[in-house]
């Protein structure tokens, strides 16, 4: 079959229109630059009342918000999860990672917690601390005038705390702690723990006049109508298309590989359009990739040619290794002073109002790298779920558990809203042995090679984890909260999630000065190849105990900055 | 006023404070009604499946009838709410096929049920006194304490309780009953100060003052150089 030119030749290709690709779109689109934006997944607008979720309620639909579609429930806002049918990978061995991907426009960020950290200049250098894992080439002050610009255009709510490794931006006010967030507050202060109000991409307050303010609905993770809060689509790319460049989409358009010419020099992409199955082609200047991690080392992989026999980008043989995603664990507890809660709408924003960054010195614990803490709990809106072991509680006030009749409907009414749970997010080694790489014996439906991963957790992580499940049990139990489940022990990991649970895998193409140890530069530039970047989380050299989106897309604005100079210089 | 007429005007208040932002050209108000037509938001891919999901019934006419008398001996019906106004029965069958793991426990028990209606009492469950059927289950409806694994019954028992249960308190009435007031746009400003005082807790006023003034929220943002929120 042949393959289908496009005859549109464009300044830049972007592969991918999550956080780094929606960006990459909008500086470069900004700039005045012609850019195809090329999307695995379909066109989405959350403010489309065909597509919009937000607002709906659990008996609008047959399942009730049931997971047993999208796996976060049928209204979070990713198209996609864990398993995709049509698209599988495999692990090697009894090794571990399980791959989250959202296939439509915007991708992860429709449905992500929002929570945006900056790195800390600790974070840049964690060698230099301890000896392990890598230095990013870059620091602290190469990105700060770029998370600055981030938080201005973005919106980010918090507050100033001058703390050594959580630098302050430019930030919007943040919500009042709901109940459970002044409990968890006491029982942190008696812990020792700092806590501080939460970093999120929600808008407390107007920013511009292309996006509305928060309605404190609770649901950020079905993507917000009025745009209040930061989606990839809705935050960047619409407006890029309204900028004084050139933007086209292509959806359902399924990236293969990198086309390159006899210098080896990238010219286009070649993508599987999912509407008619055949193979088409687009051609640019500039290549940029921001398919996710994985799915960008899939693609450098799979672009073998006489120039690049081993994959685009990958002389150093590095593409694809140092997969690390963040550590992560959780424990609930049963508080009963908030049975029989009084009622009145607590919805407030998507995700906590409050938080604990990390906290302590690894220098006297037997783990190398912090964690951070959320917490959760609430009046929240029935869903699925919601009434399944009415009173499984009541073995904790000496009741009856089990029976039937009007007493369940006492029971379900009593105890809403009282119990809470907390979650530690760390930060992994990045180690060599934990990669992805291509699997010769199985294609997906478009014919592409996949992936097989190769993963497992060091005993720093499980450490860590154990850790993580002391700092519960104390907080919870100093909340006035009843420990529910068992502590996890060592033949479960102390209860850490497999890696790719906590959805922020990073590294597959890490950045470094040296093209022997790392894939591109600190531009994220293809040390191999200088019209290719890489703007997604493939060039985190390490991940923190933070959420990777502010830098991803801080890196991107700084990589788009330095491609417009490197036009106007005609270097590339 | 209902809920969502209350939501209604809601939304078309916020759109007075400049609040609701249209991508289109279209009204607010007709962007408003849309929200409320039956849809639920699937991509072409997830209506194609759920279409013939629901085009399934799982549960024969018999299965239904006995599922509908136990949702109603589970929670019987009160001033609140009733199984029907919930559609708590079509929304069990529904899963049945959404999850076909439930389908075998489902059936299986259904069917064990009736044979031990019938032994005891030689009537299918459905037909049994209402007593009798109390007797029966009053067998399966608790859990044995300190068993890891639960009898079969026991099981079946729970799994349908579970299902009836949030069937009901996801329905419009059932969360009226247990009085969520959420999903709504509205503006959050903190925890009431009666539910504070009876919980003996307080909001520390240094971190109050770094909070949003609700004020204000519509005040485009303006910072100084170091950060400073001016407006």
């Amino acid at each position: 079959m042949e393959i289908i030119e496009n005859s549109t030749y464009y300044d830049v290709v972007i592969v991918g229109s999550g956080a780094g690709g929606g960006m990459a779109t909008k500086i470069l689109a900004d700039a005045g630059l012609k850019v195809a934006v090329v999307e695995a997944g379909p066109f989405f607008d959350p403010a489309d009342p065909a597509q919009q979720t937000q607002l709906k309620w659990s008996y609008e639909s047959p399942r009730r918000g049931a997971g047993t579609k999208r796996v976060f429930g049928e209204y979070d806002m990713a198209y996609g999860g864990w398993e995709i049918e049509g698209e599988p990978y495999n692990r090697i061995g009894d090794t571990q990672f399980d791959w989250f991907r959202s296939r439509m426009l915007g991708g992860r960020t429709n449905h992500w917690g929002r929570i945006s950290l900056r790195f800390g200049p600790r974070d840049f250098k964690g060698k230099d601390r301890d000896g392990l894992g890598e230095n990013w080439p870059i620091g602290y002050e190469d990105v700060k005038p770029y998370y600055d610009k981030v938080d201005k255009l973005i919106g980010v709510f918090g507050t100033k705390e001058n703390l050594p490794n959580e630098p302050d931006g430019f930030f919007l006010p943040p919500p009042k702690p709901r109940l459970h967030e002044l409990l968890y507050i006491k029982g942190a202060k008696m812990a020792n723990v700092k806590v501080i109000p939460s970093r999120l991409s929600v808008l407390t307050k107007r920013i511009n006049d292309q996006r509305g303010v928060c309605f404190y609905c609770n649901q950020c993770a079905r993507s917000c109508s009025v745009y209040a809060d930061f989606s990839s689509g809705s935050c960047l790319i619409f407006p890029a298309q309204k900028g004084k460049g050139q933007v086209d989409l292509y959806v359902n358009s399924m990236v293969k590989e990198v086309l390159t010419n006899e210098e080896g020099k990238a010219t286009g992409v070649a993508y599987i359009n999912k509407e008619d199955r055949r193979e088409y082609s687009i051609k640019g200047r500039i290549l940029i990739l921001a398919a996710s991690a994985c799915s960008t080392a899939r693609i450098l992989l799979n672009s073998k040619s006489s120039q690049h026999p081993n994959g685009l980008g990958n002389s150093s043989n590095l593409v694809g290794k140092y997969l690390h995603d963040s550590t992560g664990a959780d424990r609930m507890a049963f508080v009963p002073a908030l049975m029989n809660r009084k009622r009145y709408n607590e919805d407030g924003v998507g995700g906590m109002h409050v938080y604990s960054p990390w906290w302590l010195d690894n220098k006297k614990l037997d783990f190398p790298r912090g964690y951070h803490l959320e917490q959760w709990g609430g009046m929240g809106m029935p869903s699925y779920g919601t009434g399944f072991d009415p009173n499984g509680l009541n073995k904790y006030l000496g009741e009856k558990v089990g029976g039937y009749g009007n007493g369940l409907r006492e029971d379900v009414k009593k105890f809403y809203g009282s119990v809470v749970g907390i979650s530690g997010r760390g930060e992994a080694i990045a180690r060599k042995d934990n990669y992805c790489e291509i699997d010769p014996t199985t294609v997906d439906e478009f014919g592409i090679p996949v992936l097989r991963f190769h993963y497992k957790w060091s005993d720093f992580e499980k450490k860590q984890a154990k850790h993580m499940h002391e700092t519960f049990e104390e907080i919870l139990t100093n909340m006035g909260g009843i420990l529910l489940g068992e502590k996890p022990g060592a033949d479960r990991n102390y209860g850490l999630h497999a890696p790719g649970r906590i959805i922020h895998e990073v590294g597959t193409t890490r950045m470094g000065s040296d093209p022997t140890k790392s894939v591109v530069n600190e531009f994220e530039q293809l040390h191999d190849v200088d019209n290719v970047f890489v703007v997604d989380a493939g060039p985190f050299v390490s991940q923190a105990d933070k959420n990777p989106t502010w830098t991803i897309m801080a890196l991107a604005w700084r990589t788009s900055d330095f491609i417009i100079q490197e036009l106007k210089k005609q270097n590339i | 006023m209902d809920r969502r007429e209350s939501i209604k005007s809601l939304l078309l208040g916020s759109v007075a404070g400049g609040l609701l932002l249209n991508s289109c050209d279209e009204p607010a108000e007709k962007v408003t009604e849309k929200i409320w037509e039956y849809q639920y938001g699937r991509n072409k891919k997830e209506a194609s499946i759920d279409k013939l999901l629901l085009e399934t019934t799982f549960f024969t006419p018999a299965e239904e009838e006995l599922v509908a008398c136990l949702a109603n001996l589970i929670l019987p019906p009160n001033e609140q709410g009733t199984i029907e106004e919930a559609g708590v029965v079509p929304f069990i069958g529904f899963m049945m096929v959404d999850y076909p793991d439930f389908q075998l426990p489902m059936r299986g028990g259904l069917m064990a049920l009736n044979g031990k209606a019938n032994k005891n009492f030689g009537l299918d469950f459905i037909r049994a006194e209402e007593a009798q059927q109390k007797s029966i289950l009053d067998q399966m409806a608790f859990p044995i304490e300190g068993v890891e694994e639960q009898p079969q019954e026991v099981q079946f028992f729970s799994l349908l309780r579970n299902l009836v249960l949030t069937g009901y308190f996801t329905s419009e009435a059932g969360i009226k009953e247990l009085d969520y007031r959420g999903n709504m746009p509205n503006i959050w400003d903190g925890v009431p100060q009666d539910v504070l005082d009876e919980m003996g807790l307080s909001y520390d006023p240094a971190w109050i003052a770094k909070c949003i003034d609700q004020e204000k929220r519509n005040e485009t943002a303006v910072w100084d150089e170091e950060g400073n929120l001016l407006t």
